[in-house]
C-alpha cells in the first residue's frame, strides 16, 4: 500500500511522520536524538528506508548518522569534514579575512543514481560528498578554489551551503546556493564551478548586481525540466530558463518577497510554491496571516492559499528546508514552522491541516512517497 | 582501571549506562583517556575533541577530585585518584545555552 514518510528535523530532535495514501492519519514518532538540533532529515531516492540525518549541538558538534530502516534505528556515520589543503580564509562581517572553520552539516543530498553517493552542504560554506553512504566525507574543493572564495561574507545565519539541487539528465551538473555568496554550477560532477547569478540584484551589497555576494535562501527545480530554476532569494523570487546563467524576477503580485523556502508541484512543473514573510528583519508572515501563495504559470501571478491557516495572529516562520511535496497522484504539499507546526496539503495547497501542532522548532521537512 | 563519566548525550550516542571503565597502560593523561574512550566508542569521535586539532571543544570541561582539569596540558599526568580509579575522570557539558 503506498503512503508517504515526512521526515522532520527540528531544534531539539527528528520526527517520523506517517501515513497511508490518504494521508488522513498520522503516526508520529520521535523525537530521535532528543535535544540535538537536526538541521536536515533525507532519504534516499533509489532506497526509501536509507535516512540520513544531520544532527548537531554547540557542545558536541556534528554527527552524521543513518538509517536503513525508514528511521526507526539509527547507526552513527563518519563525522569529520575535513576541508580540503589549506583552508584559507573568507571574509568576516567586519571584511576582515576570516579562516574557514566546519560549525555543521545544514543539507543532506542523496545521488539519484548511486545509494552509495551523497552529498552535504556544510557552514562555513563546502561542498562535501560521500561515496561510501556516509562513512567517509570529502571536500569538492575546486568550490571554494574557484577565485571568488576569498571574498565570501556570511549571512546573518552563518555563511552556509544550504542547497544543493542534481541535474537528473546531466550527472556532473550540479547547482549549489551559497548564503550569502549566491549560486554557483558545476559541469564536471564538482572538479570546477563558476557564479551563476546574472540578474540578481541586491540592494544589500556594494555593487548590486556583482557576481557573487548575493543572499540565495533556496532553489527549486522539477526533474523533468532541470533547464528550468526558481529561486527565494533574501528579497525577490526569480526564475532560470537557461540552467542558471540567467535570472529574471518573477516576484509579481506577492504580497511580499522575502521569504526562504520555494517549492515546485510534483507533476506540473510550473506550479511553484512560497511563503511570503514580512521582512529580512521582521521573519513572519504579513499581517499575521500564514499563507502559501502559488503560481500555476512558473511566477508573476501568484494566488494565496489561506483554507486551514491561521489567518490571524501568526508570527512564524517557515525554513528554508521546511516546505516539501509528496508525488501522489493529488500532489500533497507539506511545511514546517519554527512555531512547531507541521502542516499538510492533499490537494495541492488549495486547502491545509496540521499534521501536528507543537514540536520544538521546525528546520527541515522531507517527504517520501512509498510504494 | 579508569573511570570516566560521560554526560546524557554522549551516553547515548555510545549506548552505556553509567560510568565507563577503561584499562589504560602507562601514565594516565587526558590524552591517553581520551584516545582508550574513542577506540572502544569510535562514534565518540569528533565529539568531545576537535577531530583535527584534538582541541577539548569549547562547551565541554574535564573535572575530577573536585578540580576543574580542563585547561590542564592533555599530556599532563591526572591526579592519583583518578589514575587509580579511586574518583571519575568527568567530561561535562558547559552550562552554556537555554
Amino acid at each position: 500500500m503506498s503512503g508517504v514518510r515526512a521526515l522532520v528535523g527540528t531544534r531539539k530532535g527528528a520526527f517520523v511522520l506517517t501515513a497511508d495514501a490518504t494521508r488522513e492519519q498520522w503516526d508520529i514518532s520521535g523525537p530521535h536524538f532528543a535535544g540535538w538540533e537536526i538541521y536536515h532529515l533525507t532519504g534516499s531516492p533509489l532506497d526509501p528506508n536509507r535516512v540520513y540525518a544531520s544532527q548537531s549541538t554547540g557542545w558536541f558538534g556534528q554527527l552524521i548518522q543513518r538509517s536503513n530502516d525508514g528511521g526507526r534505528t539509527w547507526e552513527p556515520m563518519g563525522n569529520e569534514f575535513q576541508y580540503d589543503g589549506v583552508p584559507g580564509t573568507h571574509q568576516w562581517y567586519d571584511g576582515t579575512p576570516h579562516p574557514w572553520e566546519f560549525a555543521r552539516v545544514w543539507h543532506l543530498e542523496p545521488s539519484p543514481a548511486d545509494p552509495d553517493t551523497i552529498y552535504a552542504g556544510v557552514e562555513d560554506a563546502a561542498l562535501f560528498r560521500s561515496i561510501d553512504g556516509g562513512q567517509t566525507w570529502n571536500e569538492l574543493s575546486g568550490l571554494r578554489a574557484h577565485g571568488s572564495g576569498s571574498s565570501w561574507q556570511p549571512g546573518a545565519g552563518g555563511m552556509c551551503l544550504h542547497t544543493i539541487v542534481l541535474d537528473p539528465d546531466h550527472p556532473e551538473r550540479i547547482f549549489v546556493a551559497i548564503s550569502a555568496a549566491g549560486v554557483f554550477r558545476t559541469d564536471d560532477a564538482g572538479e570546477t564551478w563558476r557564479p551563476a547569478n546574472r540578474g540578481l540584484q541586491s540592494e544589500g551589497i556594494p555593487d548590486s548586481d556583482a557576481e557573487v555576494g548575493h543572499c540565495v535562501h533556496r532553489i527549486a527545480m522539477h526533474p523533468s525540466r532541470p533547464d528550468v530554476l526558481f529561486m527565494q532569494k533574501h528579497w525577490d523570487v526569480m526564475r532560470s530558463d537557461d540552467a542558471g546563467d540567467s535570472w529574471h524576477e518573477v516576484s509579481g503580485n506577492l504580497p511580499s518577497d522575502f521569504g526562504f523556502p520555494i517549492e515546485v508541484h510534483a507533476h506540473e512543473p510550473d506550479t511553484i510554491y512560497v511563503v511570503p514573510i514580512k521582512s529580512d528583519s521582521e521573519h513572519y508572515p504579513p499581517d499575521g496571516k500564514l499563507r502559501v501563495y502559488r503560481s500555476r504559470t512558473g511566477g508573476n501571478e501568484w494566488e494565496p492559499l489561506t483554507k486551514g491557516l491561521p489567518q490571524s495572529d501568526c508570527y512564524v516562520n517557515v525554513l528554508r528546508d521546511a516546505m516539501a511535496v509528496d508525488s501522489l497522484d493529488s500532489c500533497g504539499v507539506y511545511f514546517g514552522t519554527t512555531g512547531g507546526q507541521v502542516y499538510a496539503s492533499t490537494d495541492a495547497g488549495d486547502s491545509w491541516a496540521p499534521i501536528v501542532r507543537d514540536l520544538p522548532a521546525v528546520l527541515s521537512v522531507e517527504v517520501q512517497t512509498l510504494a | 582501571m579508569i573511570r570516566v563519566v560521560l554526560p546524557a548525550h554522549l551516553r547515548t550516542l555510545a549506548d552505556v549506562d553509567g560510568e565507563v571503565e577503561l584499562d589504560i597502560e602507562g601514565q594516565a593523561t587526558p590524552r591517553v583517556v581520551l584516545d582508550a574512550l574513542e577506540a572502544r566508542y569510535p562514534m565518540l569521535r569528533g565529539t568531545i575533541r576537535d577531530h583535527e586539532t584534538q582541541q577539548r571543544r569549547a562547551f565541554l570541561r574535564f573535572f575530577g577530585c573536585g578540580e576543574d582539569l580542563s585547561h590542564e596540558p592533555p599530556d599532563a599526568p591526572l591526579p592519583d585518584a583518578i589514575a587509580v580509579g579511586a574518583e571519575p575522570f568527568l567530561i561535562v557539558g558547559a552550562m552554556a545555552g537555554g
